[in-house]
């Protein structure tokens, strides 16, 4: 059987007092587990603390595999395999083969990109969705701490960081 | 938080309710978007709207049948004109497309909150034009079924390629690239509604709702972390979708361009095909948004701030049209090249005038209108001019079409085009799939980004900006001097 978390869990109204909330808390050597939140809060991850993400990168080396394919696919095709004389061309123009290149890397760089993005983030068709406030898809940012990484303070301490930090309800505990 | 002037006009309304106005609130954005996906199929206009469709979709269907069944003899095409109404029909509607792509990728880049009320309805609105499009791809081919014979697949006579030489080709790509990127930017920016509507359903108790919405919403839990990727993704999609817009029109306009007949042997096609295009998109998006403001009452969503800034777009790619249009004929006189010459006297004064005139009215006049602001924030005068010029974008590729085939080299090969029953059919078949599928898109999913609106709601539309600052005097920093709605 699987072994239960806890979890201490905030809800704020505002971006405005969640953002310096993370701040204090965090300051305070509280580790925060994750903040959930109906839209996206600009530079809440920055404020949590996490790395910028490779997703660019990703999409860059999607986009070259892309070119590389095309490439490498159209020249065989044309140029080698059955080489056809079309109107006194050469069998390797390269000019005509920059429309079929061009869609091809955006293609493969915006399929693997994503395709990261979803993996990374483990969603996926009929993903079960872990939620610890479902007002968080609606109209509240939810602040999850867990309890078993948070041994410096006692759970009464938690809560008692989060009140001071403008959450509009009383925190709750929460078994995942 | 970012800035925003205080002098421009908030983006989403206060709502109303017992005649009082009060700022709306991230919940009532949840509520009246969502109101409309949860409530039963029963609404009256939606079904008479559903019913016409399909009965288009399905006298359309019936011309299809006789397209693939008998051939394309079914149609008007002659010797002389061997490409008409279809590839007319190809090119709108691949240009309808285009708006959706721009609004969600090209103003997102450009940091445009007003396309966040427009945008999902928007995309959805490309994807069903692409798939219109592509679906006279299918008709023109004769054997639909042989289609997979465009992609460069090993086949059983050979190792015989397709030919990457030709425009078509680049067609088969630049299509199918733009409906699968504008799909998945679509779906991607669906998941976080979709979970709101999970979620609802699961409070609800709604069986059947949750376990729907929870397939089609992969688990979104809307965490910091997943936040801050999508909005990567986003960013990175409308970078790549940006120079797709324009490569998938300039590719269409190179099926003409390429080729050696007068009136389309023109290098000015790629940008004039993408200004149309997003011409012609701008006024389809204003046709739909209209109708569906108006039946889900989503007026303080989509205000008249969207409608003046769609139309402020209209205005110009019109007249970056019209000065394409006039270009066009200054290059064919100043070639000296009789053909291309005679081509463009034909087009304004041979048997297609009233095409040609058709055409310059709806195009280059009637956008003009909207140099004027009363007339570009009236609703009414808005919708008119929306169909006016997508009406002048058909027979904008009709005249660049027909009146260039009609008279080719050869006087003795001189023929006129008249559409048949079937061709017309074949367009009223797409008009039947397109407004199925947006119905029911509007029906069974979010029209409008809860996630993007709730996003700019503070910071276009903040009422409550003294109580934020007394709650938290330290976080609101110097930078949120919004302007309220007055």
């Amino acid at each position: 059987m699987a072994e239960t978390k806890k979890y201490i869990v905030g809800v704020f109204d505002d971006e405005d007092v969640l953002l310096p909330a993370v701040k204090k808390i965090r300051a305070e050597g509280v580790q925060i587990h994750d903040v959930y939140t109906p839209y996206p809060v600009h530079h809440l991850d920055t404020y949590l603390g996490y790395k910028r993400t490779r997703l660019g990168k990703a999409a860059f080396l999607f986009g070259a595999t892309g070119t590389t394919l095309a490439i490498t696919m159209i020249s065989y095709m044309l140029g080698f395999d059955w080489p056809m004389d079309i109107g006194g061309k050469d069998f390797l123009p390269a000019p005509n083969f920059v429309p079929v290149t061009f869609e091809s890397t955006v293609l493969i760089s915006a399929l693997g990109m994503v395709g990261t993005f979803l993996v990374s983030r483990g969603l996926g068709p009929g993903k079960k969705a872990i939620m610890f406030d479902p007002r968080s898809t609606d109209d509240k940012h939810v602040m999850a701490i867990n309890l078993d990484k948070n041994t410096k303070h006692s759970k009464e301490d938690i809560v008692a960081i989060l009140k001071q930090n403008g959450v509009t309800e009383e925190p709750k505990e929460v078994d995942l | 938080m970012q800035v925003t002037s205080p002098v421009r006009a908030p983006l989403v309304l206060k709502k109303e309710e017992n005649g009082q106005k009060r700022a709306t609130t991230y919940h009532d954005i949840t509520e009246d978007i969502c109101r409309q996906v949860e409530a039963p199929p029963t609404n009256p206009r939606w079904l008479l709207a559903m019913l016409l469709s399909l009965a288009a979709l399905g006298w359309g269907g019936y011309t299809l049948y006789r397209t693939w069944w008998f051939g394309l003899g079914e149609w008007g095409l002659n010797k002389t004109v061997g490409w008409a109404w279809d590839i007319t029909n190809f090119v709108w509607w691949v240009g309808i497309g285009h708006a959706g792509t721009l609004i969600s990728a090209i103003l997102l880049l450009f940091r445009q909150k007003w396309r966040t009320s427009i945008n999902r309805a928007a995309e959805a609105m490309t994807i069903f034009a692409v798939l219109c499009a592509g679906s006279f791809i299918l008709m023109h081919m004769g054997r639909a079924w042989m289609a997979y014979w465009a992609l460069p697949l090993p086949n059983t006579y050979g190792s015989l390629w397709v030919n990457f030489n030709s425009p078509l080709v680049w067609d088969v790509f630049a299509i199918s690239t733009y409906l699968t990127v504008s799909v998945v930017f679509w779906y991607i920016g669906l998941i976080p509604d979709l979970a709101t509507i999970r979620e609802r359903a699961i409070a609800r108790g709604d069986k059947i709702r949750a376990f729907v919405y929870g397939i089609l919403s992969f688990g979104w839990d809307g965490s910091a972390k997943t936040w801050a990727r999508y909005e990567e993704v986003a960013l990175i999609l409308a970078g790549l979708s940006t120079p797709l817009v324009l490569s998938v029109h300039t590719i269409v306009s190179m099926d003409f361009a390429t080729s050696l007949i007068p009136g389309w042997h023109t290098t000015i096609f790629p940008p004039y095909f993408v200004a149309g295009a997003i011409f012609s998109g701008f006024a389809m998006v204003l046709t739909l948004m209209l109708i569906t403001r108006h039946v889900f009452k989503l007026q303080a969503y989509i205000t008249l701030e969207h409608i003046e800034s769609m139309n402020k777009v209209i205005v110009l790619t019109g007249s970056i049209v019209g000065i394409a249009y006039l270009t066009e004929f200054f290059i064919a006189w100043y070639s000296g090249v009789e053909y291309e010459s005679y081509a463009f006297i034909n087009r304004a004064f041979g048997p297609y005038w009233w095409a040609y005139a058709a055409m310059m009215s709806c195009n280059v006049l009637s956008p003009q209108f909207f140099w004027f602001r009363s007339l570009r924030r009236n609703i009414y005068v808005t919708f008119i001019l929306s169909i006016v010029v997508n009406i002048g974008m058909w027979f904008e590729r009709f005249v660049i079409i027909v009146t260039s085939l009609h008279r080719d080299y050869l006087p003795s090969s001189w023929a006129m085009f008249y559409p048949t029953w079937v061709d017309l059919g074949d367009y009223i078949f797409t008009f039947g799939l397109f407004f199925t599928l947006f119905f029911l898109f509007a029906k069974f999913l979010p029209v409008i980004n809860m996630a993007e609106v709730k996003a700019v709601l503070k910071s276009t539309s903040q009422t409550t900006l003294e109580k934020v600052q007394a709650r938290s005097a330290e976080s609101v920093a110097s930078d949120t001097h919004q302007g309220d709605d007055k």
